[in-house]
């Protein structure tokens, strides 16, 4: 048997993920003997900026942590602004952010199934190149995340950073007319959903069975989205209002981004943390496509994250349909606001999992502190824990670039964000 | 340049979403790829950051030591560089940090912040190197980057957008929100190039585009006192996502009271 080699690894600019973020891994007599996600996206300071900011602002304001993901920001904030209100946005605003939520999981769900994922798995660096080869799946893909887009701007104007979205409702309400043209594309979008969930289900995914701990929102009677309890694959379940009670983040050397632990572990949230925790809340005919495809849940695999996402673009699909059939615009796309002080807690499901935000606010509903707790700061930790087992069994005597590229499709496979992993908070220093 | 020009897209401190105004065009991503090589695009696969380039799109700012040297690469190697969105072009929403002390942020917010490496301002791309063009937004859309693009195939100057909102907005027959409903809207002194979103849509603009050409910010900062802003109100909407870009910046400062030490 040949000895055991020494490697080291450096991917110093990680390809097909948002943001900057780099892996480094040495490995030493066949261990992994240190590996790191490196986030070194630079600190922008959101949650300082929004320290006297209007209550109004903050909308506009979260929408910037995120460009693939402004939507989740704005919802988790006006969430959390309404309760420290203690108002009630009313049943047509609700309907209708859940349906502009959708476009964004459709929108955020296609373009890392086909721009970022599947090359991985079909053995392309790009989705030019994967284009020739499976145009069709690529052109079904582009057309589902316009589709998304459009639903949003349909609520927001534009899809990246939209201005619609304001504490009480909406500023405006689309005419009936933009509705049913997009209803037309939704209805054949079902299908192409389905294929797609198909397609996900054939593709080469590695076997790679994993402990760990999922964790999502859920609701009593929908799939997850604008609100719920706060649960978890190991008996969690509490209101969002005590997050700060079993979850605790904390700063590494290596990242500029703070690493989640639910009562000191790490966890994973996401399409299928939200899969695992929720496939009894789909409706009938994603359940139905959920079946065919032979997945069974809770899924042990992390690969399964494409179908999961899928499967979330089918129901996204589903539920904007569902919304929208009977649309009617309302007498007022929103209620007036009167300010209180207080604290306010507003939790969501972004793409990439949940999304918590807490809020401070004065008589005069300026902003006093604010904390936002991202999905790729919770996952940083399982990507790492991810990475040392999937490598250790892939093998380290493998050459360094087929151990460069099994990492960085375990990596992508989380579809991290790095721009939003990116935020700060006040810390307990300990120190000796 | 060349029979197939090459295309770079760099990315600095941002949210990516300018970046999207390529990865959001559908099949039109394929149709440029046909027309230009995209030599260095992270997010889409494509990676070779010190590559030469004909066109180089450079989202996001200067935030960082490495950043100083990154930008002098990326500078050396393109032909034509354009900045794309608030970030790259003004320094974007974290400039707000300029006016803050930085570096007692970083230690009053991180257990260890000899981990942070962090310039103390976040700085837009001219104020490093030369930028042959500007686009304003937060975010650029992809109709401005394919003009852009387009225009440089055909080996003439991009054309810039410096008309005000405002002015778009009425072209569009949107109903004045300033006017009808009393909002302090920046349409009046904000770059056009959205297509009047806000306003168009019942709110205010808040100035995501950028100063116009010559803006009288003076003049509307009165105004929005005359609706009943206090001073600092007056100060946070021109302190916003391009609070760094000197008209907004020279006006928002009028407007902010001295520190109290």
């Amino acid at each position: 048997m040949s000895e055991r080699r020494s490697v080291s690894i450096r991917v110093p600019v990680l390809a097909r993920v948002e943001g900057e973020g780099a892996l480094e891994l040495d490995v030493e007599d066949g261990r992994i003997a240190d590996l790191k996600l490196r986030i070194y996206e630079p600190p922008r300071f959101f949650e300082k900026f929004l320290e006297g900011r209007g209550f109004e602002e903050v909308p506009d304001t979260v929408a910037r942590i995120c460009g693939i993901c402004p939507v989740a920001y704005q919802m988790s904030a006006v969430q959390a602004l309404e309760a420290v209100f203690g108002i009630e946005a009313g049943p047509w605003v609700r309907d209708m952010r859940r349906v502009m939520y959708c476009g964004e999981w459709l929108q955020s769900h296609a373009l890392h199934i086909h721009l970022l994922a599947a090359p991985d798995f079909l053995g392309f660096d790009s989705v030019v190149g994967m284009a020739g080869a499976h145009g069709e799946a690529v052109r079904r893909g582009l057309r589902l995340q316009a589709l998304g887009n459009d639903l949003i701007a349909l609520f927001g104007a534009r899809s990246v950073h939209p201005v619609g979205v304001r504490v009480g409702g909406f500023h405006h309400a689309p005419a009936a007319e933009r509705v049913h043209a997009l209803v037309a594309r939704l209805r054949t979008a079902l299908s192409e959903a389905q294929a797609l969930v198909e397609w996900t289900a054939a593709l080469p995914l590695p076997e790679d069975e994993q402990d760990f701990v999922s964790v999502a929102l859920r609701h009593s009677v929908e799939y997850p989205m604008n609100e719920g309890r706060l649960v978890s694959s190991d008996g969690l379940d509490c209101s969002i209002a005590d997050y700060e009670r079993h979850f605790a983040e904390e700063q590494v050397a290596h990242s500029t981004a703070l690493h989640a632990r639910l009562h000191g572990r790490p966890y994973l949230v996401g399409p299928l943390a939200r899969l695992n925790l929720n496939h009894d809340r789909l409706p009938e005919p994603v359940r139905a496509a959920l079946e065919r495809t032979g997945l069974s849940l809770p899924s042990r695999n992390m690969f399964h994250s494409v179908v999961a996402r899928a499967l979330e673009i089918y129901l996204a699909v589903h539920e904007a349909l569902r919304l929208l059939e009977n649309y009617r615009p309302p007498e007022h796309p929103g209620r007036e606001v009167s300010v209180h002080p207080g604290v306010g807690y507003g939790a969501t499901e972004a793409p990439r999992g949940l999304l918590w935000h807490r809020y401070e606010l004065d008589a005069a509903g300026h902003v006093l502190s604010s904390r936002i707790v991202p999905p790729t700061s919770q996952n940083q930790g399982r990507i790492e824990q991810d990475l040392r087992t999937s490598l250790e069994r892939f093998g380290l005597d493998r050459d360094d670039e087929a151990l460069r590229l099994r990492g960085e499709t375990v990596i992508r496979n989380y579809d991290p964000c790095i721009s939003c992993a990116t935020h700060f908070l006040r810390l307990k220093v300990n120190r000796p | 340049m060349s029979a197939k020009p090459t295309v770079a897209v760099h990315k600095f401190s941002s949210c990516d979403g300018c970046q999207l105004a390529f990865l959001n065009l559908g099949e039109d991503l394929l149709r440029l790829s046909e027309l230009v090589d995209i030599v260095h695009f992270a997010e889409a696969g494509a990676m070779a950051p010190e590559a030469e380039a004909d066109i180089a799109f450079v989202e996001g700012s200067v935030a960082t030591p490495e950043d100083l040297e990154r930008i002098q690469t990326i500078r050396a190697n393109s032909r034509y560089l354009i900045t794309i969105g608030a970030c790259a072009t003004a320094g974007g929403l974290q400039a707000l940090r300029n006016l803050a002390d930085a570096p007692a942020w970083t230690a009053d917010v991180y257990a260890t912040p000899a981990f942070i490496s962090s310039l103390d301002q976040s700085t837009p791309i001219a104020a490093h190197v030369k930028v042959d063009l500007e686009l304003w937004g937060c975010p650029v859309n992809s109709r401005q980057v394919l003009a852009a693009v387009r225009a440089l195939l055909f080996a003439v100057a991009p054309v810039e957008e410096q008309d005000k909102v405002c002015l778009e907005c009425k072209r569009r027959q949107g109903v004045c929100v300033l006017v009808a409903k009393g909002e302090p809207c920046m349409g009046p002194v904000t770059r056009t190039g959205c297509g009047a979103l806000c306003p168009r849509f019942g709110r205010d603009c808040y100035g995501c585009y950028g100063p116009a050409e010559q803006p009288n910010t003076d003049a509307l900062a009165r105004r929005f006192v005359g609706l009943g802003l206090v001073p600092e109100a007056v100060a946070r909407r021109f302190l916003f996502i391009n609070n760094a870009a000197p008209a907004f910046h020279a006006e928002g400062l009028k407007w902010t009271k001295e520190p109290s030490s």
